[in-house]
């Protein structure tokens, strides 16, 4: 018993001094940012160009590329999470159970998005994408199909990194073996054991779209980094404002989800 | 380990990607809707004449509704006011996307997005990459063709030179001594401070600063070792930044001295009054000019409305524009002898002591062929 | 056959959006400027500048992707030991989530505004009497952005490595413990082997996110294209030299074969890390 508290102890001051010391390191560039937009003219600091960013009149009137930017990354947050997970998870699932060999082979295409540098990529996107403009249209919404791509390296590493620690052989089996079909075996069995790896997969998936410029830009498609980047042509100090809100809007989003799915019985750690 | 089922469908992958490679060509062209008058499309129009007249180029305009611009940032030779004005005077749209794309850039952009509606109707181009590129652009010759000397133009209208100044060193009065050669800033005072705009093998802005500070240095257009030698002193004595400046570098301190085109360094100065003292210098004797040009998409979704932006910046109300953003225009000497030139603007323009060089394009590939083999090892 | 269909989607969408412009890229690699094949592309990649680009990537995004493996590890270890649910595990999570996406432009200024020549923490050092060097280390490659790199390879391996580190079972410790082994004893034989194939994982998809990085370190170095990224970045927007494009897309496939070889060394170690687990 005492054992176990000295442990617990040691595991709380380890926990607390790495959070912090790290945390820190983060904390730094950030405090850098609003240093620099809270700068006065003669010195001493001013809120000044953070009312301007929340006055929604001028925003309105003056960058109105702002809110076409935050509605269309918006727009494209929700449609790749979508697409990536109904996609990723059903495959990755099904890799595991009946098509092992080819594992590495959708690990490699996982992988393929990331080794290209987004203006290259771009070069080879672009006659795709004709296709989908003739197709579909050119609104900006559709570079979630690109998107999706950008963010197969990150999701199928968080999910697979979950997928390996559950034991989804015995579990598929044993659902099936009660006479679940496949959708209720991934959306009632596996889902719900994988709650982590999901939502690891869809806070990189957020952040990701959040935070994606080169692509947009180069397609001269709207989004909020575009907007952003508009913004910082013609005034510094509220572009990086507008920065330092875009994190902090992604890490609220983010936080929100992280309450997603809990109470839902998520006992994994009871089961032997 | 793969199983000869995976091995199949690995060729029938393989198959399908081939053919749909071969599809990925392009898709059918969407029939334009570009406003015809009189029998003559907007797109095949080479003056307005064609089209029956400044009048009717207006109206096919104001039918086409919007204007894609690209690579024009708002405080880059004063683009900000131009559209500005242009959108007040026609009632048209301007969408102005990828500020920051280099002109090599613009061109990738439109054969990227071609055949879509937000491909650029008009560019905003180096030299060199226009001179390369004349194949996709449009000959079109404004109302003010013969006002623009024949060296600054193409004979037929595919390009013709709009605004130019001269290389020059911006610095923050308030924190660094006043440079008055380019030598100056190899002293200790401008330790961590000194950053070029671009990379000379990479951007124009970059390579006239290298081309600026050989000629201060002794060096001539034909021979700019001089320059890249100065750059190597100045990274070794640790003045030399290679950080890109941007208005939120120079407003944060972060680059209080940039070698950038005056016009560029003089609008930074007036944005930022009140905030910092942001002076211009041309080093004298060492005056590097250069000029941007302008052309027209030839598969532009606008084409009325490319024109008529053209006219407008060759028109006085336009060139006048670039006279306030601190930019000479092309037709300044028809201007003044016409006494339409804006008085005021034109005498607060930089000044510089020094016959302008303009570097002709044997003297640039050689430059050029300098700089790829020497520069990233002076830098590096 | 049917056990295909299951995978029939995925390989569908990767084809049109991935494998067609990879093959794209691919094929202008091998022609020159105006459409004739060519092996020129390739025999350019052999120019010193390129190699010693390429050779200062890999360095960089080697280094990157081990401080990121490790300092996250640690990470994601510590939080994972937090109460499951509690505030600080969700927002360690969000915190990691956002920052590990943080890039660019935005990045490259705000950690001059911090430790560069005017950078806050810099002039507070000299109060102190600390002066950083003094030489501009920012913006050296090894230096710099090995720094930079670091600050967003450490959330993202918390992001992919924490779901690992979750599955490790509690239970697992308490039989280790109840053995006699001590917490080294633990994780040399009992956490470690289980955790090495996803932590040589995360580490290979931070070498591949920091080999392909480009916008940070366009705005940090903008002088010079030390690694490899902005040699890509010269050859499709330099205004200066033209023509270059094909040369950029032989680059792009350097690329692919480099990661192609880590990702064969990570197959190799991963399949020692199994052997060790005796599966």
């Amino acid at each position: 018993m005492k054992l176990r508290a000295a442990r617990r102890r040691r595991q709380s001051t380890f926990r607390r001094v790495v959070v912090t010391l790290i945390g820190l390191f983060f904390a730094l560039p950030i405090v850098g940012m609003i240093e620099f937009t809270t700068r006065a003219p003669g010195g001493g600091r001013t809120l000044d160009t953070w009312a301007t960013l929340f006055n929604l009149g001028v925003i309105d009137r003056d960058y109105p590329e702002l809110k076409t930017g935050i509605q269309a990354s918006a727009g494209l947050v929700v449609l790749t999470v979508a697409i990536m997970l109904f996609m990723l998870v059903p495959t990755m699932t099904w890799v595991r159970l009946r098509l092992p060999g080819m594992r590495r082979l959708v690990e490699f295409v996982c992988l393929l998005p990331l080794t290209i540098p987004a203006i290259v990529l771009v070069v080879g996107l672009a006659p795709v994408y004709a296709w989908v403009a003739y197709f579909l249209g050119e609104s900006s919404l559709w570079l979630t199909f690109a998107y999706v791509v950008l963010v197969l390296p990150y999701a199928y590493r968080a999910l697979d990194a979950g997928l390996s620690t559950i034991d989804v052989r015995t579990l598929a089996e044993a659902a099936r073996s009660l006479g679940a079909g496949w959708p209720t075996v991934m959306w009632r069995v596996i889902l719900p054991n994988l709650r982590t790896a999901v939502l690891s997969a869809a806070f990189l998936s957020v952040a990701l779209v959040l935070g994606e410029f080169t692509i947009a830009n180069l397609f001269s498609r709207d989004n909020l980094q575009v907007a952003i980047n508009q913004l910082s042509k013609r005034d510094a100090s509220l572009a990086i404002a507008a920065a330092l809100a875009a994190l902090i809007l992604a890490f609220t989003v983010l936080f929100a989800m992280s309450f997603v799915g809990t109470g839902r019985g998520s006992s994994r750690r009871e089961e032997a | 380990m793969k199983t000869p089922m995976a091995r199949r469908s690995g060729l029938a992958a393989l198959a399908a990607v081939t053919l749909i490679g071969l599809a990925a060509c392009s898709p059918p062209t969407s029939t334009s809707n570009s406003g015809s008058t009189g029998g003559v499309k907007a797109s095949s129009a080479t003056s307005a004449k064609d089209l029956g007249g400044m009048a009717a180029l207006v109206d096919a305009a104001k039918k086409e509704g919007t204007l894609n611009v690209i690579a024009l940032p708002p405080d880059w030779a004063n683009y900000g006011a131009v559209i500005a004005g242009f959108e007040a005077k026609y009632g048209l749209k301007v969408n102005s996307a990828q500020p920051d794309a280099s002109s090599a850039d613009e061109i990738t952009a439109a054969k990227n997005l071609k055949g879509q509606s937000t491909a650029p109707d008009v560019f905003d181009l180096g030299g060199v990459v226009a001179s390369a590129n004349t194949a996709i652009f449009a000959a079109y010759k404004v109302a003010t063709f013969d006002d623009v000397p024949a060296t600054l133009k193409d004979a037929n209208g595919l390009w013709v030179n709009d605004y130019g100044g001269y290389m020059s060193i911006g610095y923050d009065a308030g924190k660094v001594p006043a440079p008055k050669t380019v030598a100056d800033l190899l002293k200790p005072a401008y330790r961590g401070k000194v950053a070029l705009n671009g990379d000379p093998t990479k951007a124009g802005a970059g390579f006239s600063g290298v081309v600026m500070a050989a000629l201060a240095q002794g060096g001539t257009a034909d021979d700019i070792s001089k320059g890249v030698a100065f750059f190597k002193t100045l990274k070794g004595a640790g003045n030399f930044l290679p950080i890109d400046p941007t208005p939120a570098t120079v407003e944060s301190g972060q680059t209080p001295v940039v070698f950038d085109w005056d016009y560029l360094n003089v609008a930074q100065g007036a944005k930022l009054k009140g905030k910092m003292s942001w002076k211009t210098v041309i080093p004298a004797g060492a005056v590097v000019g250069g000029y941007y040009v302008q052309a027209i998409n030839k598969d532009a979704p606008d084409p009325a409305a490319a024109r008529l932006w053209q006219e407008y910046l060759y028109s006085d109300e336009g060139q006048n524009l670039w006279l306030k953003g601190g930019a000479r225009p092309v037709r300044e000497e028809a201007m003044v002898k016409a006494g339409t030139i804006d008085q005021a603007a034109y005498a607060a323009l930089p000044k510089a002591t020094g016959t302008p060089v303009f570097l002709t394009s044997a003297q640039r590939d050689k430059a050029n062929t300098y700089l790829s083999a020497n520069w990233a090892k002076a830098i590096g | 056959m049917g056990a295909l269909l299951g995978v029939l989607p995925f390989f569908a969408y990767t084809t049109i959006f991935l494998a067609i412009p990879t093959i794209i890229v691919v094929v202008g690699a091998f022609l020159d400027g105006r459409g004739h094949p060519t092996l020129g592309n390739l025999r350019a990649l052999a120019q010193p500048q390129v190699v010693s680009a390429f050779v200062r990537s890999t360095v960089l995004s080697a280094v990157t992707a081990t401080l990121g493996a490790v300092f996250g590890a640690l990470l994601a270890y510590a939080v994972s030991t937090a109460r499951e649910g509690g505030l600080l595990r969700r927002l360690v999570t969000s915190l990691c989530g956002v920052l590990a996406q943080f890039g660019g432009v935005t990045l490259a200024f705000a950690f001059v505004a911090t430790v560069g020549f005017q950078g806050f923490v810099t002039l507070w050092l000299e109060h102190l009497g600390i002066d950083l060097a003094g030489s501009i280390w920012l913006f050296e490659p090894y230096k710099g952005l090995i720094l930079v790199y670091t600050y967003f390879q450490i959330p993202l391996m918390l992001i992919v490595f924490l779901p690992a580190v979750e599955g490790l079972k509690p239970q697992w410790g308490e039989a280790a413990e109840s053995l006699g082994g001590s917490t080294w004893d633990y994780w040399r034989h009992v956490a470690g082997p289980i955790l090495a194939p996803s932590f040589i994982g995360a580490m290979l998809l931070l070498f591949t996110n920091a080999f392909s990085a480009y916008a940070t370190a366009a705005a940090l170095i903008s002088q010079g294209s030390p690694i490899i990224t902005l040699l890509i970045g010269g050859t499709f927007s330099s205004e200066v030299i033209l023509g270059q494009e094909n040369v950029g897309k032989a680059m792009a496939l350097g690329m692919v074969a480099i990661v192609a070889l880590v990702m064969t060394i990570y197959a190799l170690l991963e399949r020692r890390a199994t052997k060790w687990l005796g599966r």
